[in-house]
């Protein structure tokens, strides 16, 4: 029953991957639609490949082999050291829950990898999107994997330092979301901003989204996508039984509904009317904070959650736009950064933890949050700094004017009716 | 600038993780956690104004290829 459930909800996780795709498409311009979707796919194959093959021997599973540093009577669990290229799996029921747990990690890495797309919409180039997210599934991804989903020290520190449950992450709003939205701020300051974004005199150009039905969609389809990844991951990594995975979908949804309302009222309020794109942009906050807590958190905290990520996430773009000079059409850093790190910091807060352990919990919380800023960020800001210095990662430009379908593919999304008065102009 | 502020991001965690290590009482360990968390935000500071100060520097560089009248500046897409 269970490993018929879990297989179910690990089927839709794709949904998720393909909604967050339509909405990076919908965000950009219309001359890079079809390359956005594109660059969705390729990273989906890439990651997949890549985590096979490298990524599940390093991520590897609570209980497997894996390699530790001893400092004094402290055991760190670092990295997993199972067979490369998923090897010896046989057919009794040990090995069905690995293949399970390989399943969940070839979707959910993926998921991870198409993060970034949204910073990098209009100017990222194909051959580096593939190369980028390769290193994404074969080492950021993997290591703080192990560590939360690994049976690794984050996950152990109830265990070793009586910090509560250790680091709570059901649906990877810290393993997924956080770190894809990390790369994604890595990416949006290497590759700068889209040609046109800030004038000479350092305003903000207003560039809408191409097409917002896309990205509502979208989102739809996310939650659809999110259902099954927050349900899988709390029944694969924490033994949630069937029964109580209901909750974990009405936290999922509460979670996004709190959070798109939260940013439909936040944007109404400042701007006169509500903004579809941010409130897109608040129910996506919604899914990703709503991750790491769905297994143990309340219904009404869950409101909560959602809340918070959809009311901070108008601000956060704008913050990300206007002051720091970050270009990133989809939102992709607020919303899976900032919503994710949110998440994580949630759970400890609001997750159901025995008496008194309320603080460790917190703490360890915090350990985790600051094992992402300080970890993942920098290993994803250098490891794309080498890339970029030996394949450029953003189009030249021409290729800022041409849109990224002519300049890459060869065609446009939509050959037969969008033109544009300024296009293939030299400015 | 952008440098500094990753290396400050990386220290941060160490003195997370070092208190973790070093530290047997909760309170202190949560001390440092959140002096390691604050030494992160530090970093992330710095990288923000690396990223300002270069986009700056950017922006007046076209301003006085614009002023040169070699360039038409930028305006919207749409």
């Amino acid at each position: 029953m269970t490993l018929v459930l879990a297989i179910f909800a690990i089927m839709l996780i794709p949904f998720a991957a393909a909604g967050l795709g339509l909405v990076h498409a919908g965000l950009g311009r219309s001359r890079s639609a079809a390359h956005a979707l594109l660059a969705t796919i390729c990273v989906l194959s890439i990651t997949a490949i890549v985590f096979v093959l490298v990524g599940f021997a390093w991520t590897g599973y609570a209980g497997g082999h894996s390699y530790s540093a001893i400092t004094g009577d402290v055991n760190w669990n670092w990295i997993g050291a199972g067979p490369y290229m998923a090897n010896g799996f046989g057919s009794d029921e040990a090995s069905q829950q690995v293949a399970l747990r390989l399943c969940f990690h070839i979707f959910a890495v993926g998921l991870g990898g198409v993060i970034a797309i949204g910073a990098g919409t209009d100017r990222w180039r194909l051959g580096a999107i593939c190369v980028s997210s390769a290193v994404f599934a074969g080492l950021t991804y993997p290591l703080f994997a192990h560590w939360v989903w690994g049976g690794g020290w984050l996950a152990e520190l109830g265990t070793i330092f009586g910090l509560g449950s250790g680091m709570i992450d059901a649906g990877g709003s810290g393993v997924i979301q956080a770190s894809g939205g990390l790369t994604a701020l890595a990416i949006a300051c290497l590759l700068g901003p889209r040609r046109g974004k800030y004038g000479a005199d350092g305003m903000a150009t207003a560039i809408p989204g191409h097409n917002i039905v896309l990205v509502l969609f979208g989102c739809i389809l996310a939650l659809v996508g999110w259902t099954g990844l927050n349900a899988a991951g709390a029944m694969i990594f924490y033994a949630v039984a069937p029964g109580r995975v209901v909750l974990v979908v009405i936290d999922t949804l509460l979670a996004a509904a709190a959070a798109a309302l939260a940013a439909l009222s936040v944007t109404r309020f400042r701007f006169g009317k509500p903004d579809a794109s941010l409130t897109a942009n608040g129910w996506v906050a919604g899914l990703v904070a709503s991750s790491a807590g769905c297994a143990s958190v309340t219904p009404s905290a869950a409101i909560l959650i959602g809340l918070v990520a959809g009311g901070v996430v108008p601000y956060a773009v704008e913050l990300f736009e206007l002051k720091l000079f970050v270009d990133d059409p989809g939102g992709s850093i607020s919303v899976h950064g900032g919503a994710g790190l949110w998440g994580v910091l949630a759970a400890g807060i609001f997750a159901a933890v025995a008496p008194g352990m309320r603080g460790p919990q917190i703490l360890a919380q915090l350990v985790g949050v600051a094992t992402l800023l300080g970890f993942v960020l920098p290993v994803a800001y250098g490891a794309n700094w080498v890339l970029h210095k030996i394949m450029p990662q953003r189009v030249d430009r021409d290729g800022d004017y041409q849109g990224m379908d002519v300049r890459e593919l060869g065609a446009g999304a939509y050959p037969e009716f969008v033109v544009h008065s300024d296009e293939f102009v030299p400015r | 600038m952008k440098l500094a502020g990753c290396l400050l991001l990386i220290s941060g965690w160490l003195i997370v993780l070092a208190a973790l290590a070093m530290l047997p009482d909760f309170t202190m360990r949560a001390a440092f956690v959140v002096s390691g968390l604050a030494v992160e935000i530090l970093g992330l500071g710095l990288i923000a104004r690396g990223q300002v100060t270069e986009q700056r520097r950017e922006q007046a560089l076209k301003q006085s290829i614009s002023g040169m009248g070699s360039g038409t500046g930028f305006g919207g897409y749409r």
